[in-house]
């Protein structure tokens, strides 16, 4: 099957979006913050679909527009705990702006389909380019504002008043994430991007409750779903995001009777 | 050299004025009951010391510094919060993600890192739980680790929101002992607000009693008198002295709910 162009493409792109999924999704989960991931994600349908009606690439669309509303949430912070009701009217708002530019399009349901479930075998050469570009920024991001991100994500008011810099870190995490979101959208669509940003780091956090070890374990995870899944499309003639989607399921579902068992056994040293 | 020195301060939360020209100082090596009703300023005299607080007036200074915020001498447990989910991490990599990084850049969990975690965990006699995720351990356990991590850096004083909230008398007896042991074999001063001075009784040196916009500080015999907390309330308090315990009550009119208010003091 990697005689053929659109498949290598389709592997190398989905292998370098699960492992910025897998390791973003890690902090994502320890943030408890998987909501805004899901948020952003319904974010970059109208971004991708604007893009698509003036003539941007659509990834492109919906970078510039992630990224701006991850900034914005990162912005109000605070004030955006406890507000669902108005971060759902906002999503519903944003899904519905994607499908308007969409009609201005002709030929709008190929294209619909594409946005909302990804269309991996459909990468090509700049896309892939583009992807590994997204990437390289997104965990050099990652790493610059790690420390105290983690710090902060895991003792907030301790943080605070150790003068770590927690609001900042915390409004560039959803930038990043807004990048990750973006690349896992071209490969399972803006409403399937859980199965790759959170489906393997929650499986990864309750398999292991060490914190490198969780995020190689997040990363492997999220790689050998994508690449499963590709496998299995191609065998099965099935949607690759299907695949991909039901494995991550499986394998979160398969670490809920696993439960955490590594971390109860003697610490090696 | 005091730990903490208060000078004509007033304190707000938000916009309401908490504490009003409060002068005051806390010794080096006390161990400081902070005690009051709800609302009588705690917290946001705990936030201050931390420099997370501006004063409306007067000054405070913390070591021998004005307040600001970071001050590496200073370790901090703060009031838990109810909504937030206990991460799957194991407790050790839990200090170490907290052993302070101030600066930007990826957390630097090498071997001396590790090495400080499990000396704080050491000191608390916790060094069992170093391998154990947080989320598995029992309320008792957890703030074991929590008071770890506020032990990261060696700081000279500690200041605890309310650690004994929601842990049971056995394990609050047991949470003061190691507090008390912490204190003498690092020379620390301790600063812990809570809503009971029993279980603080032999531990506490020293009692500092908010209300109404006023403080009192002073040994628990002194400040913990009915004339001391009437003048602090405004209205008569007394104090019922009872088997080795003590309840502060409402002086007259006595209802129900006043003795729910009180009684726990």
């Amino acid at each position: 099957m990697l005689q053929y162009d659109f498949m290598q493409n389709a592997f190398a792109a989905s292998g370098i979006v699960a492992v910025l999924a897998g390791v973003v999704g890690c902090f994502l989960v320890l943030r408890g913050q998987t909501f805004a991931g899901h948020a952003l994600s319904h974010v970059g349908f109208a971004g991708a679909a604007a893009g698509l009606l003036v003539g941007v690439a659509p990834l492109w669309g919906m970078v510039g527009l992630t990224v701006l509303a991850g900034l914005v949430m990162g912005g109000l912070g605070e004030r955006l705990a406890g507000r669902d009701v108005a971060i759902g009217i906002v999503l519903a708002l944003a899904l519905a702006f994607g499908l308007l530019c969409l009609h201005f399009l002709t030929g709008s349901a190929v294209q619909a389909t594409a946005l909302l479930f990804g269309n991996v075998l459909g990468v090509d050469p700049p896309t892939l380019w583009a992807l590994g570009g997204l990437a390289v920024l997104s965990l050099g991001g990652l790493a610059v504002i790690s420390g105290p991100l983690l710090f902060a994500t895991l003792e907030p008011d301790l943080a605070e008043a150790k003068g770590v810099p927690v609001r900042p870190a915390a409004t560039l995490f959803l930038a990043v994430v807004a990048l990750a979101v973006a690349g896992a959208a071209q490969i399972v669509g803006v409403l399937l991007v859980f199965a790759l940003m959170v489906g393997p780091p929650a499986a990864a956090l309750r398999l292991t409750g060490r914190i490198g070890a969780a995020l190689l374990l997040s990363a492997g995870l999220a790689l050998a779903e994508a690449w499963a899944g590709l496998l299995l499309a191609y065998l099965s003639d099935w949607p690759t995001s299907f695949c991909i989607t039901a494995l991550s399921a499986g394998v979160y579902g398969a670490s809920l009777s696993a439960g955490g068992w590594p971390a109860r056994l003697p610490s090696r040293r | 050299m005091n730990a903490v020195t208060l000078a004509g301060a007033t304190l707000a939360y938000g916009e309401r004025v908490v504490l009003r020209d409060i002068s005051l100082a806390i010794g080096e090596r006390d161990f400081v009951a902070l005690l009051g009703p709800n609302g009588a300023g705690k917290t946001t005299l705990l936030r201050a010391i931390l420099g997370l607080v501006p004063l409306r007036a007067g000054s405070l200074r913390v070591l021998g510094a004005p307040a600001r915020r970071g001050h590496p001498g200073i370790g901090y447990l703060p009031q838990a919060r109810r909504a937030a989910p206990h991460p799957r991490l194991v407790a050790r990599d839990f200090l170490a993600c907290c052993a302070l990084h101030r600066r930007w850049g990826p957390p630097r969990l090498g071997r001396a890192v590790r090495r400080e975690a499990e000396a704080a965990l050491d000191l608390v006699g916790a060094a069992p739980l170093g391998p154990r995720p947080l989320a598995d351990l029992s309320g008792g356990e957890r703030q074991r680790v929590l008071l770890a991590t506020a032990l990261l850096g060696r700081p000279r004083l500690l200041l605890l929101d309310e650690p004994l909230a929601s842990l049971d008398p056995n394990v609050q007896r047991e949470a003061v002992l190691v507090l008390r042991r912490v204190q003498h074999e690092l020379g620390i001063t301790v600063l812990l607000s809570a809503h009971q001075i029993n279980p603080l009784l032999g531990a506490a040196n020293q009692v500092l009693y908010l209300a109404g916009g006023a403080a009192a500080l002073g040994p628990v015999d002194r400040v913990i008198t009915g004339p001391m907390l009437s003048r602090l309330y405004g209205a008569p308090m007394e104090v019922v002295r009872l088997g080795g315990r003590i309840f502060v009550l409402p002086g007259q009119a006595v209802t129900a709910e006043n003795v729910r208010d009180h009684a726990a003091v």
